[in-house]
């Protein structure tokens, strides 16, 4: 159960989380809620009312001075530059090669002022690789990552929640956009971003502050059908919605291209970025591999790591990088690498599931989309 | 954790009730928690042998997939065909409707060699 693993870092949460009866495990370097309930029941809750996160693992970067936004286009795939003051943006930051070092999350908070939100297993290198790529300009660097605490309300009833708790208007904050503001008892960054597939805040909080937010959402939410969700439902929800994971669609070894994310890398941009060249060439030759999803049609369960095949063929030509039964749709979903002559929605493989090979047919990405949006204004809201 | 008196129990935490020559196999209520949400088991077809010890099959749960190792040689005499259709039994009546396969022993003695529910439970920390 518990694997002996020294010195892994606690949330400020991490009693709560106790007194819910979460089982905690490592992940990238802290210690975290797996589950809280089960996972098929907090996924289920967060599809249909709403999950609370404690995301307080994530990085949290800073970079402010009159050069941010010219630091942050040299040193990232995208252009910060051309964010609105309160709006973010999904972005890479690219080794020399063209491989990935992480995904993140970039928002504009004023003029000279950007939050950067990296992994928790890549904080500390992407915070070594963004110091030097700032260097020469106005630009300083700060890695809060360890005095900011994150809560995640996500879910159709997320807003609902958190509507009354808050002096922002919700409403008017348009998905990836963020704002300061009162949230829960205390100062808070309300983001209106996610990685569940459904619409939901993130607040970017001070540590000393997050048992009161908690608390207080857990009090307003549990009515409405929120649940605390954990890091199991938190990948089974991306993985519906066809959000990439680093470490299992993405790496130093794969490209944006190659993992369908080429919309991000902006070659129109001015001025260099670590990782263009590479991304120049990569983008004439075409990608070797290109991210699909699988749904099986046969009996099993498809995992990271599981080999793919052409039908009766004896050699692999891709590999499986997540893979689970899907709680939404009851089936077995999965996204792998192929090649390129593979990667048609519609192909049929087979994926190697121990001893058994079992049909898989290409489908588009994402799994599952949210219905439409929720109604905007309280009167329409049913009661 | 509820650890029954009257099983035996493996390392891997499969548990074994032997009635005469014959024997149930399943996985532990403290198994079960582990994995989570059980969502499929893959199980050998009657009249297929167990060898002590090798996997005979895998259960899968949301979260991640593992083997089911045999507690004890013999020939299956029979499969649970209900987890096909419902695996959570495993999660919600592990010592019962959960149950995975009756198998014939070569040797009822091989018994011995597994631990008691003292032990098992010592094992899992639960003592």
């Amino acid at each position: 159960m518990t694997d002996g693993s020294p010195a892994l870092r606690q949330t400020p949460l991490r009693d709560r989380h106790l007194a819910l009866g979460a089982r905690l495990v490592g992940f990238g370097g802290w210690e975290m809620p797996l589950q809280y309930s089960g996972i098929s029941d907090e996924h289920h809750a967060v599809r249909r009312a709403a999950g609370l996160f404690d995301l307080s693992h994530m990085g949290e970067i800073w970079v402010t001075g009159a050069g941010a936004g010219q630091g942050l286009a040299a040193a990232l795939v995208t252009d910060p530059p051309g964010l609105a003051v309160g709006r973010a943006h999904y972005s890479l930051i690219a080794a020399p090669d063209g491989g990935i070092i992480d995904d993140l999350i970039v928002y504009r908070l004023a003029e000279d002022r950007f939050l950067v939100v990296p992994n928790a297993s890549n904080a500390d290198r992407v915070a070594t690789e963004l110091e030097p790529r700032l260097a020469g300009l106005d630009a300083v660097m700060d890695d809060a990552s360890a005095a900011t605490a994150l809560i995640a309300v996500q879910g159709p009833s997320a807003r609902g929640i958190l509507a009354p708790l808050t002096d922002v208007d919700l409403d008017a904050l348009k998905y990836y956009a963020i704002v300061e503001g009162q949230a829960a008892g205390a100062p808070a960054l309300v983001a209106r971003t996610g990685y569940t597939g459904e619409d939901g805040f993130e607040l970017f909080l001070a540590p000393d502050t997050a048992i009161g937010v908690w608390d207080r959402l857990m009090a307003a939410g549990v009515p409405e059908g929120l649940v605390p969700a954990g890091l199991g439902a938190r990948d089974t929800l991306r993985l519906e919605a066809g959000m990439p994971l680093y470490g299992n669609e993405l790496g130093l070894d794969t490209t944006p291209m190659e993992a369908g994310l080429d919309r991000l890398v902006k070659f129109d941009k001015r001025g260099d970025f670590v990782g263009r060249a590479a991304l120049e060439a990569a983008r004439e030759a075409g990608p070797r591999k290109r991210l699909v999803g699988l749904l099986l049609r046969g009996r099993g369960i498809a995992r990271h790591g599981y080999p793919v095949y052409r039908p009766g063929e004896d050699s692999s030509v891709g590999e499986v990088t997540s893979g689970t039964l899907s709680p939404t749709l009851g089936e077995a979903i999965a996204m792998a690498y192929v090649p390129l002559s593979a990667a048609t929605p519609g192909t049929m493989l087979e994926v190697g599931v121990r001893a058994s090979r079992v049909p898989a047919e290409v489908v588009p990405l994402p799994f599952y989309k949210r219905g439409p949006s929720q109604p905007a204004s309280d009167k329409e809201r049913r009661t | 954790m509820n650890v029954p008196e009257d099983l035996r129990y493996t390392p891997d935490h499969e548990w074994l009730r032997l009635e005469s020559d014959e024997g149930t196999v399943g996985i532990t209520a403290y198994a079960a928690d582990e994995l989570g949400d059980i969502v499929f088991v893959e199980l050998p077809a009657p009249g297929s042998r167990l060898e002590a010890g090798s996997t005979f099959g895998a259960i899968e749960s949301v979260k991640t997939a593992s083997d089911l190792f045999a507690p004890v040689s013999g020939e299956i005499v029979a499969v649970n065909e209900q987890l096909s259709g419902s695996p959570e039994l495993i999660n919600s009546d592990p010592y019962g409707e959960g149950w995975m396969l009756r198998v014939r022993l070569d040797d009822p003695s091989a018994l011995d060699a597994l631990e008691d529910a003292a032990a098992y439970r010592t094992r899992i920390g639960a003592a």
